[in-house]
């Protein structure tokens, strides 16, 4: 059991819990993630790891809650316990490392996942342009960690709540535009929005690392079902990702398989609601 | 007539009582019921108790085979149990998924002229009757103040733990999954080995003294050498199994409604999907369904794919039915739920709709021509013999390969070219001192009892490593 140390709400959907997780905080390293089991009836579901204190021994997880089992995760509260944490899996982004300028884009809720990232490039020596996206102000989020480490940061709106008014990729496009030499851009969110900046890149052939969030039922590599076409191959994005070359990514189908259950997430939700009161 | 004297006619075993085909189809009980005790005598009474068994040799573990069913006839049950447990920890489990008929059976003298001694079915019914009553505990064997690290409990590590705690050894079990028995567990479904016999068996070991660590993915949790370096374990066994998934790389098989049989088996059987939405792990099914494969696996998978609704569930097979490598059992089982099989069949294309679900599969037939390094005819394609299954589901069968977690964290650690452990075949020893290995992980996807035979040799491998090293 891994118990609750803290707990955050950071927008109306999106949370984030504090949890102990020694062996995890041991060995973790930016871009990882673990696979979380809220009880015994759960399912594995993969979340990045957004944070870790070694000497605490905790990690922090950040999480939208769209469907029944992310839901019952931010149910819980401090002194409160999850099954099972399993990590870190899958590659640690190549982050500690210089390229010179690089772009980390985040969307919605991936904002805070590409955060330790983010903050590896920095810490690597390079020049670090953060945008951060969403639809409305409202939903914004980890806005003053990363204000914290950037060397430029943008803001994206959908609605034009705050910010530019528009996509992470009108403010990248423009960078572009501009002139501005860009080493490496590096996005996490939606899938759409990671196949638009990888479009938005490709013309200039500017490196761009995705990190892929698809299902996965063990993330050790042992039953496929997060397997994704990259540069036309059979890749797993549990042991061979997260992270892909974004100009390779068969996005299409990543969002085919995404939605594979759909039918099956509606009943579970549905049937969540009803036993909370039917609050959302 | 000849004068002769009149030879008795053949016997058979005695039948075990199973769910009836109708009905089993449609629920995940188990499908056989076992021995009564009336029926475990008869079958007994039959064994020559011969002065120079056939049977035992043909037990990868050596299980004393004469020694117990005398004792069944006796009607020391759980003397018998304990005799199996001498050399079996997991006795329940072996009763119900051995390929007895290739083993012990198959060497039985009164097999030559009659149906063999039903040694699988006698031991079921005596592990089951000693979990039933409250088997007792053996004696502990003092602690020798060594540690040993078993890594995956799947039939090999759990076996090689067992053992090791019996002669006094420390020994923690260090599992990826939040569940103990490996294949036991994810891949063999609950209608031909209730989980909750699994868990009996595991729990049983713990008793003995084994601890378990679960959500611990050696490679990524912890390596190997900081195993054996900073949490100072004196020998290390690795029992991972052969957990990757193998697909056939052919167009289309990315769709969403294609699966390996590790994917949909574990998320029946490990994440219990068959029970959703109870369990919140779901699971596709199709109306019909095309199985690729011949073995277990493909069996388990079929058979899976109809106790969940499908409506018409295929096997799809490249040989004929004589290559089969599945239990003749579980073929048997299978014919008689139903499954259609089509033989001599390879298919060559998954096609989709632009949902990315699968709306047919091209297939193109095969013969068989000369035989191949495996001793069996090659199937080779008939030409232009293409043509379209209609299915919507796909599940892919066709075998497993070496997982590369821990291959590729452990430098030092010597492979075959497929990526397979190089393991010393008595003792288990790997290329790195004080570093064991047995199980799939070592030679490819076996069975049970191969691994619980591995799993047994690396415990006296260890056990003679580590007292050499002492003196
Ligand atoms: C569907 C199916 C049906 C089968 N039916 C039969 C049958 O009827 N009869 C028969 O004899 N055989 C059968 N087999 C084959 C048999 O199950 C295997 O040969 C046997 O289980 C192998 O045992 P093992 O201990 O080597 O590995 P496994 O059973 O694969 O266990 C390995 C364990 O190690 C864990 N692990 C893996 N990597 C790591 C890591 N990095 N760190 C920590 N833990 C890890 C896994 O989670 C797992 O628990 C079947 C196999 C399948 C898939
Ligand atoms: S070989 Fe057959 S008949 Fe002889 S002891 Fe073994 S089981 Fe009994
Ligand atoms: S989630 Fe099973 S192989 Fe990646």
């Amino acid at each position: 059991m891994y118990e609750i140390k803290a707990k955050r709400v950071l927008n109306p959907s999106t949370k984030m819990l504090v949890l102990t997780a020694p062996d995890v905080t041991r060995v973790c390293r930016p871009g990882q993630f673990v696979m979380v089991r809220a009880n015994e009836t759960g399912e594995r579901i993969p979340l990045t790891i957004a944070d870790c204190d070694r000497k605490k021994g905790e990690i922090t997880i950040v999480f939208q809650e769209v469907g029944k089992s992310t839901k019952l995760l931010g149910s819980l509260e401090v002194g409160q316990s999850v099954q099972d944490v399993v990590g870190p899996l899958g590659k640690p982004t190549e982050a500690e490392k210089k390229y010179g300028t690089v772009v980390v884009i985040g969307g919605g809720c991936g904002t805070a996942i590409c955060y330790p990232v983010a903050k590896a490039f920095k810490e690597a020596g390079n020049y670090l342009i953060t945008i951060n996206g969403a639809r409305t102000a409202d939903l914004l989020i980890f806005r003053k960690e990363m204000e914290a480490i950037s060397d430029e940061m943008y803001e994206t709106t959908d609605d034009g709540t705050c910010g530019v008014h528009g996509f992470v990729t009108t403010v990248l496009g423009d960078l572009i535009q501009k002139g501005k030499k860009i080493d490496l851009v590096f996005a996490v969110g939606p899938v759409p929005m990671m196949k638009f900046v990888s479009k938005t890149t490709e013309p200039k052939k500017i490196p761009t690392v995705v990190s892929l969030n698809s299902l996965m039922v063990d993330a050790t590599g042992m039953c496929g079902a997060c397997r994704v076409t990259v540069g036309g191959q059979m890749r797993f994005t549990c042991v061979d990702g997260p992270d892909f070359d974004g100009h390779q990514v068969d996005y299409n189908e990543l969002m085919g398989r995404l939605n594979a259950y759909r039918d099956q997430e509606v009943i579970s939700d549905t049937r969540w609601s009803k036993e909370h009161g039917g609050s959302k | 007539m000849s004068e002769k004297k009149q030879r008795k006619p053949p016997t058979k075993k005695v039948p075990m009582r199973e769910q009836e085909p109708v009905k089993r189809r449609k629920n995940f009980n188990e499908v056989a019921l076992g021995y009564s005790e009336k029926e475990a005598l008869a079958e007994a009474e039959k064994c020559m108790q011969c002065r120079n068994p056939k049977c035992v040799s043909g037990c990868p573990v050596e299980v004393p085979i004469r020694e117990f069913i005398e004792l069944i006839r006796e009607r020391d049950y759980m003397a018998a149990a304990a005799k199996i447990k001498e050399t079996n920890s997991l006795p329940a489990i072996c009763g119900r998924v051995c390929p007895q008929e290739t083993q012990c059976e198959h060497t039985c003298i009164y097999g030559t002229r009659n149906e063999p001694i039903a040694i699988g079915r006698l031991e079921r019914f005596v592990a089951d009757y000693a979990r039933e009553h409250e088997e007792p505990l053996p004696p502990v064997t003092p602690k020798n103040g060594k540690r040993v690290a078993i890594v995956g409990s799947g039939p090999a590590g759990l076996t090689c733990a067992g053992d090791l705690v019996k002669m006094g050894y420390d020994v923690t079990i260090l599992e990826a999954f939040h569940k103990p028995g490996g294949v036991l567990m994810y891949g063999i479904p609950e209608f031909r080995l209730p989980k909750a016999i699994v868990e009996a068996e595991v729990e049983f070991l713990r008793k003995m003294g084994v601890t378990i660590s679960y959500d611990y993915v050696i490679g990524k949790t912890r390596t190997i050498h900081q195993l054996m370096k900073e949490d100072r374990y004196d020998a290390v066994f690795i029992g991972t199994g052969a957990g990757a998934p193998v697909f056939m790389k052919i167009p289309g098989e990315n769709l969403v409604t294609v699966f390996s049989a590790n994917e949909f088996l574990t998320r029946v059987n490990l994440m219990k999907a068959y029970k959703f939405p109870e369990y919140d792990t779901p699971v596709r099914i199709g109306d019909r369904v095309a199985v690729v494969g011949g073995g277990n696996v493909a069996m388990d998978a079929a058979r899976t794919a109809l106790r969940l609704g499908a409506s018409e569930v295929h096997i799809v097979y490249r040989r004929s039915k004589d290559e089969m490598p599945a239990r003749h059992e579980e073929l048997v089982h299978a014919e008689e739920e139903g499954i259609r099989f089509d033989y001599l069949v390879n298919p060559v294309e998954v096609l989709g709709d632009d949902k990315g679900k699968a709306v047919g599969m091209a297939c193109i037939r095969m013969e068989l021509g000369e035989p191949d390094e495996s001793g069996r005819k090659r199937p080779v394609p008939v030409p232009d013999s293409r043509f379209v299954m209609d299915v919507d589901m796909v599940v892919m069968a066709i075998g497993t390969a070496s997982n590369p977690i821990v291959p590729t964290s452990t430098p030092g650690l010597e492979l075959t070219k497929w990526g397979y452990i190089v393991a010393d075949e008595q003792t288990g020893i790997t290329s790195i001192p004080g570093v064991f290995a047995g199980g799939d992980i070592v030679t490819g996807s076996a069975t049970v009892i191969s691994a619980m035979g591995a799993g047994k040799r690396a415990a006296r491998g260890i056990h003679e490593y580590l007292s050499a090293k002492a003196a």
